[in-house]
């Protein structure tokens, strides 16, 4: 396995110089995975880019796409005796209406982070006095694994185990956002992990309908760059593969043929696109007894979206993050306002963390200690004391 | 030891149990005249200027690739001491001890202790010992507190750093934080990382010899790794920093694991590593000696200050661009040491 920045530094200034030679006019390009989001703002791609090329980021962030309605669901199991949430751990700290995951947690809720959905079967079958909830988050990248969990936990006769499904697809995501007819694009850079699973035929409507061409991409600097030439390049809007040590155009049947057995679709509101028909899956008639809202019934109130906050247009790729009042002020990655700002995937945390060095967010005046994390105090590991401190 | 070889909650009573406890745990392995004499305070010679700090350590688990609590109590106060170029003295110990807790784990902790100490060097001249019910404390806590002679004349801190200052970092990033993660079996792959808690006062004391006045400021990366040592420097120094990342030493096995979990290994804790900010005439020097120490042999130069951009942290990338580092964020990896 290769780590993350070992592309090779003469490969990604010759792509750059290349794609200054092919770039004409105005361009702007989607990228519309988390991953790669976080990964143009930490290799600083954008420094890299010609004039004229605009980098903005779509809806392929699990945690960001979440609805908050959704998280007020899932706070809401929480606070029911006995259940514990099993989940990814950038869901805790997203702001729900009125709570967070994090904050149920202090107040006594049970809360366990995992680092995959058949940890939170384990759990379950260590534990059968509890009921364990799984907050399926995320697209066709993540949905397998959990449809393993859910195969795991039949296998193993777990009554105490249940997946809450959010997950979502993307086709019918950009679908929605070309609909809406506000996002000037032209082109995607397709998220590499999901068509690994998908294959790059789901994306063929784009250029079919929408004539917008799109390049399934890699997650290293080169792999971005040689995206944006070969879009570029495009003289015709076509669905091409850049990442095709990965990605076929069929996909991965195997996976396929889980997801299709485990679960089946359904409509899902999206943070900031709203209710998309189809573009959600529940879990399947045979799998149905896992359904987390077949053995609890909860009412979550009215969702309400945190004011001010522009999650939604960053969402859409109508605005950078920095565009947002609350950016880098009273919405930072120690007191997120939005949820775009809380996942290591989410635009504004990429945008905050890897910011530019001439950033204006009055930072360090600005800054705030996360409630109860503990840190130590005053500026220095060990005091001094004696006469010459004393002189000091 | 009698009774199935457990802590129980008479060992915290103060009476002839706790009396046996001290005997044949703490005294057989903490061999010092000091703590021998069992008073409650115990009495050191002053030198002359004194630093002095402590910290608590509450790692899970207690036994880990590299290390331990015991190794890491006494390693962390000593690298505290450390960063004020202060020649450790003295070191107590406090240790809170759940019911059940078997006596032959605390044994092997407090030789552990015991090695540590004599590594760094330093004696364990004082201590105190509490037992808790059964769920009240997990396994084990261990507080140390350290004195320290200052031997250098000169202001070593924050304030003392300059612009064109060099940025020594002693060795790879990210190995203690990863090393306990994987013992806990937070993972499903196996990692060959070993922490590397480890006591700095020698090396420290070989960079001193070699940089003099020259050494302006040293920290320890730990909880929140360098990215936040580097970030608090810039701040309390008023100054700016330029890093590079190609020269940041991370090992393979490390920057396989933070591509698979999302960590940045600028944010990782370490527990036997130390940042120094020297004058320009004198890096070299100092790079150069901290190199002939085997807990410095993968030394790097990392970066500048600046008078550019003060109170933030650049990095520059492998592809030439440039983007800020910040402090991590809240609980990311929680009892890490």
């Amino acid at each position: 396995m290769t780590a993350p920045g070992s592309a090779d530094a003469d490969r990604v200034a010759r792509l750059a110089v290349a794609l200054a030679g092919v770039a004409r006019g105005e361009r702007t390009y989607m990228e519309v995975c988390g991953t790669h989001t976080m990964a143009v703002s930490r290799f600083g791609l954008r420094d890299l880019l010609p004039p004229g090329v605009r980098l903005v980021s779509g809806p392929g962030c699990p945690v960001c796409v979440t609805a908050v309605g959704d998280l007020d669901v899932v706070v809401a199991l929480a606070r029911l005796p006995g259940v514990v949430i099993a989940t990814f751990g950038d869901l805790v700290r997203v702001p729900s209406s009125r709570s967070s995951l994090a904050r149920e947690r202090a107040a006594g809720a049970d809360v366990r982070v995992v680092y995959s959905p058949a940890d939170a079967v384990e759990l379950a079958a260590a534990e059968p006095d509890r009921q364990f909830v799984l907050a399926g988050i995320g697209f066709e990248t993540t949905a397998p694994t959990v449809a393993g969990a859910l195969l795991l936990a039949r296998e193993r006769g777990l009554a105490n185990f249940s997946v809450l499904s959010l997950h979502k697809t993307m086709p019918g995501a950009l679908r929605a956002l070309l609909d809406s007819g506000e996002s000037r694009i032209d082109g995607f850079i397709l998220p590499g992990h999901v068509s690994v699973v998908t294959g790059s035929d789901c994306y063929r409507f784009l250029p079919d309908e929408y004539g917008i061409g799109g390049v399934v991409a890699g997650f290293e600097a080169d792999d971005v760059l040689e995206a944006l030439v070969m879009l570029a390049r495009q003289r015709r809007p076509a669905i091409e593969i850049g990442y095709r040590r990965a990605v076929t155009a069929a996909g991965n049947r195997v996976a396929q043929q889980l997801l299709a057995r485990v679960f089946e679709p359904c409509d899902a509101v999206w943070r900031g696109l709203g209710a998309i028909p189809g573009s959600g899956l529940r879990l399947s008639d045979e799998f149905r007894e896992y359904a987390t809202e077949e053995r609890f019934a909860v009412d979550a109130g009215t969702p309400v979206e945190p004011a001010g906050c522009r999650c939604g247009e960053v969402l859409r790729g109508l605005i950078d993050p920095p565009q947002c009042a609350l950016f880098g002020r009273r919405c930072t990655p120690e007191t997120p306002v939005g949820a775009c700002m809380v996942s290591s995937e989410g635009s504004c945390a990429a945008h905050y963390r890897y910011r530019a060095i001439d950033a204006d967010v009055g930072d360090a005046a600005n800054r705030v200690e996360p409630p109860g994390a503990a840190t130590d105090a005053g500026t220095g590991d060990a005091a001094t004391h004696g006469p010459a401190a004393a002189d000091a | 030891m009698p009774d199935e070889a457990r802590i129980l909650l008479g060992h915290g009573s103060g009476g002839r149990l706790y009396r046996d406890l001290v005997h044949d745990v703490f005294l057989a392995h903490f061999d010092d005249p000091v703590l021998a004499r069992l008073d409650d305070a115990a009495a050191l010679v002053s030198p002359g200027r004194i630093a002095f700090t402590t910290d608590a350590h509450v790692v899970q688990p207690l036994v880990f690739p590299g290390g331990d609590i015991g190794r890491l109590a006494v390693a962390g106060t000593v690298n505290d001491l450390a960063t004020a170029a202060a020649r450790p003295i003295g070191l107590a110990a406090a240790f809170v001890i759940e019911e059940g807790f078997e006596i032959a784990r605390l044994q092997a902790i407090c030789e552990s202790m015991a090695a540590t100490a004599a590594e760094a060097p330093v004696a364990i001249v004082t201590g105190d010992t509490k037992v808790v019910q059964r769920g009240a404390a997990d396994g084990l806590f261990i507080t140390t507190t350290g004195v320290g002679e200052i031997t250098v004349d000169h202001e070593v801190s924050a304030a003392a750093t300059a612009a064109g200052d060099e940025l020594l970092l002693s060795g790879s990033l990210g190995d203690h934080a990863l090393a306990v993660l994987a013992a806990r079996g937070d993972f499903r792959f196996t990692l060959d990382v070993r922490s590397d808690c480890a006591p700095l006062w020698g090396l420290v004391e070989t960079a001193l010899a070699a940089g003099g006045e020259a050494l302006h400021f040293m920290r320890d990366p730990t909880r929140g790794g360098l990215a936040t040592v580097l970030a608090e420097l810039a701040e309390e120094a008023h100054l700016g920093i330029e890093i590079d990342e190609e020269t940041l030493p991370v090992s393979a096995a490390v920057r396989s694991a933070c591509d698979l979990l999302g960590y940045d290994p600028l944010s990782l804790a370490n527990e036997g590593k130390m940042v120094f900010a020297v004058a320009r005439r004198r890096a070299a020097d100092v790079l150069g000696a901290l190199r002939g120490r085997p807990e410095g042999a993968r030394a790097a130069r990392i970066g500048t200050l600046t008078t550019d951009h003060p109170g933030r942290v650049a990095l520059r990338t492998r592809y030439g661009t440039r983007r800020v580092v910040d402090m991590p964020v809240g609980e990311l990896l929680p009892r890490i040491c």
